[in-house]
């Protein structure tokens, strides 16, 4: 059974959207990549149910995994 | 002259090498490390004749593994020489992590109460070992058949038909022996394991570490220090630990490709470690070693009659004190079934079960110290980015602390399918269910694991059991008289039956009295069928 919310569940998707964009402007690759990564460090914690966790593991997982997968465009 | 430096077990000519046809021993350990010499003692406490044999005739050289757990203490405690062990360690509770130039926590790792003994314990290897001969001398001095040869040194080992041959060379040349069974615990570079031709599969780990004791001149706190990425090693890790006697352990990652010789020169080594510790603080310099590591183990700890036992069957990284602590609780494993299958008592097969329940336990110590071993030295950019991240974190959230693993604290196995045991009874605490070690807790005046012993027990709490089984021996103590037992043991059960093993483990446990399925169980966990004597 799935138990990760897949439909929308943030109000005002937009302007956490604006925030979250907000938030790496001005920074290096670096940075950005120690902001993502303290991001879900937090957010994990404050989910904490590891079914839900690992289901959004694998749900971003694989969509990484077919987009790098899937021969480009122009070869085809 | 230190003790690691001083023949304890000096070669003696045996009448076994002027014997003309190879002397039959029923067990032969090889190897005196921590794994062997407990072997060993526990060995000759059950009357089983033991010969040990040991290239060497002193004790380990430098401090080596300086963690010993609390179940590794119980099992001491079960051989008669915990006191003694539980005495010359410290222990600390208070540590201090730092990452790069700064202290990001500090932590108390508070204790569990209503156990005997603490939840580990600081003593270098030598001293564990120096007090192992001790307690094996006593038994030797009560009579108890065990023989300890220094410089034997094993070279060949042919197994036969019943028994397996060994050739074994000393300083006056090689004689043959001839064992019933052999337990191998002649650690990582194993020849018992090389001369079957076992392969040792597993992840081999670049970096090298170099690690130093040193004496403290002054008073230093007695804490537990962690550096991640620190001014003074950069890049790498550090540690500080306390042992006993004045003495610190020192660790220093030193990355892939590092020049042995060089670093562990003294005029290298000392300016380095004043960097670390401070210019105020005067050290002595007692010992450096430099190591590399792998994560491997063999496939199967029994070969026949020859049972690997400690690092000979698996290796661990350093971290997280499970390479010393899971060879104890092998040979506390393996000893009893040895004991059984030897004396007719048990088929053969008992001894399949230690493979079944201690590869398991070495796969979990595996995972547990690769994971120690991936944080503290990332393998790639991006573990490196989540563990700096984590760190960073740690210092104001406190989210972020059990995330930080400089190696954790060494917890036994739970076996979880082992042919010894029995389906679990309904509503009983999960700490203490089938395959667990028997948890501590006070009773009366003392403590519930002195009184299990090593025999196969039928622990009563709040239930009227005969005392009928043959070879199962009932201990009876009351329900709701001691709050931590009942929380251990029974929850809200008004009463419940554990059968527990010579080991101490759970083999099954019940909520009523049904002679048959106890029976049934007690057959079970001694590998006999049903018409079995």
């Amino acid at each position: 059974m799935t138990r990760l919310q897949t439909k929308s569940n943030i109000p005002d998707s937009d302007g956490f959207y604006d925030e979250l964009l907000e938030l790496h402007r001005g920074c290096t690759k670096d940075e950005s990549d120690a902001l993502n990564i303290s991001l879900i460090l937090l957010l994990a914690n404050h989910i904490g149910d590891r079914e839900v966790l690992s289901e959004a593991m694998q749900v971003a997982g694989n969509l990484v995994k077919s987009e790098f997968s899937a021969p480009a465009r122009e070869d085809q | 002259m230190r003790i690691f430096e001083t023949p304890l077990y000096p070669y003696e000519r045996s009448p076994d090498q002027d014997a003309p046809a190879p002397a039959r021993h029923p067990v032969v350990v090889v190897g005196a490390g921590p794994a062997g010499l407990t072997a060993a003692i526990d060995l000759a406490r059950r009357d089983i004749p033991v010969v040990l044999l040991d290239e060497n005739d002193r004790v380990s050289y430098g401090s080596r593994a300086i963690c010993f757990a609390k179940r590794a203490l119980e099992i001491f405690d079960r051989l008669g020489c915990g006191d003694e062990i539980v005495d010359h360690g410290v222990t600390w509770s208070r540590g201090k992590v730092f990452f790069r130039d700064r202290r990001i926590y500090e932590f108390d790792l508070l204790a569990e109460e209503g156990h005997r003994r603490p939840a580990f314990i600081n003593l270098q290897q030598y001293r564990l070992e120096e007090l192992l001969v001790r307690r094996l001398r006593d038994l030797q001095s009560e009579g108890r058949p065990v023989e300890l040869r220094g410089g034997s040194r094993v070279t060949k080992v042919e197994p036969a038909a019943d028994s397996v041959l060994l050739t074994v060379d000393t300083p006056e040349g090689p004689y043959r022996l001839e064992a019933e069974w052999v337990v191998a615990c002649d650690g990582a570079g194993s020849t018992v394991r090389r001369e079957l031709g076992l392969e040792f599969a597993g992840r081999v780990f670049e970096d090298s570490f170099l690690i130093a004791d040193v004496t403290m001149k002054a008073d230093f706190p007695t804490e537990r220090w962690f550096w991640f990425d620190p001014p003074f090693n950069r890049g790498q890790s550090a540690l500080l630990h306390k042992q006993p006697e004045g003495m610190w352990r020192i660790d220093l990652q030193l990355g892939p490709g590092a020049d042995r010789e060089e670093e562990q020169r003294p005029e290298k080594v000392v300016p380095w470690l004043r960097q670390m510790l401070g210019d105020d603080v005067e050290f002595e310099l007692e010992w450096i070693s430099v190591y590399t590591f792998q994560c491997a183990r063999i496939e199967r700890f029994r070969h026949g009659r020859v049972l690997f036992a400690g690092d000979a069957a698996h290796q661990v990284s350093p971290f997280g004190a499970r390479g010393a602590n899971s060879g104890l609780q092998d040979v506390d494993n393996l000893v009893w079934k040895l004991e059984r299958v030897l004396l007719g008592r048990s088929p053969d097969s008992l001894l399949d079960s230690y493979d079944a329940e201690r590869v398991p336990a070495a796969d979990e110590n595996i995972l547990n110290s690769t994971r120690s071993t991936d944080f503290i030295s990332p393998k790639s950019e991006t573990s490196r980015l989540f563990r700096d991240a984590v760190l960073n974190l740690a210092e104001t959230q406190p989210m972020a602390r059990p995330l930080v693993n400089s190696g954790r604290l060494s917890l036994p196995h739970v076996v979880r399918d082992s042919p010894l045991q029995s389906p679990d009874a309904d509503g009983l605490p999960a700490r203490t269910r089938p395959g667990s070690p028997a948890v501590d807790a006070p009773i009366d005046d003392g403590w519930l694991l002195a009184r299990l012993g090593d025999r196969f027990q039928l622990l009563a709490l709040g239930i009227d059991v005969p005392d009928d089984e043959p070879g199962l021996e009932v201990v009876s103590l009351p329900a709701r008289r001691h709050a931590l037992l009942d929380e251990r043991y029974l929850g809200d059960a008004p009463g419940a039956l554990y059968l527990l093993r010579p080991d101490q483990h759970v083999a099954a446990r019940f909520t009523d009295y049904d002679p048959e399925r106890i029976a049934d169980a007690f057959r079970r966990a001694r590998a006999q069928e049903r018409d079995d004597p």
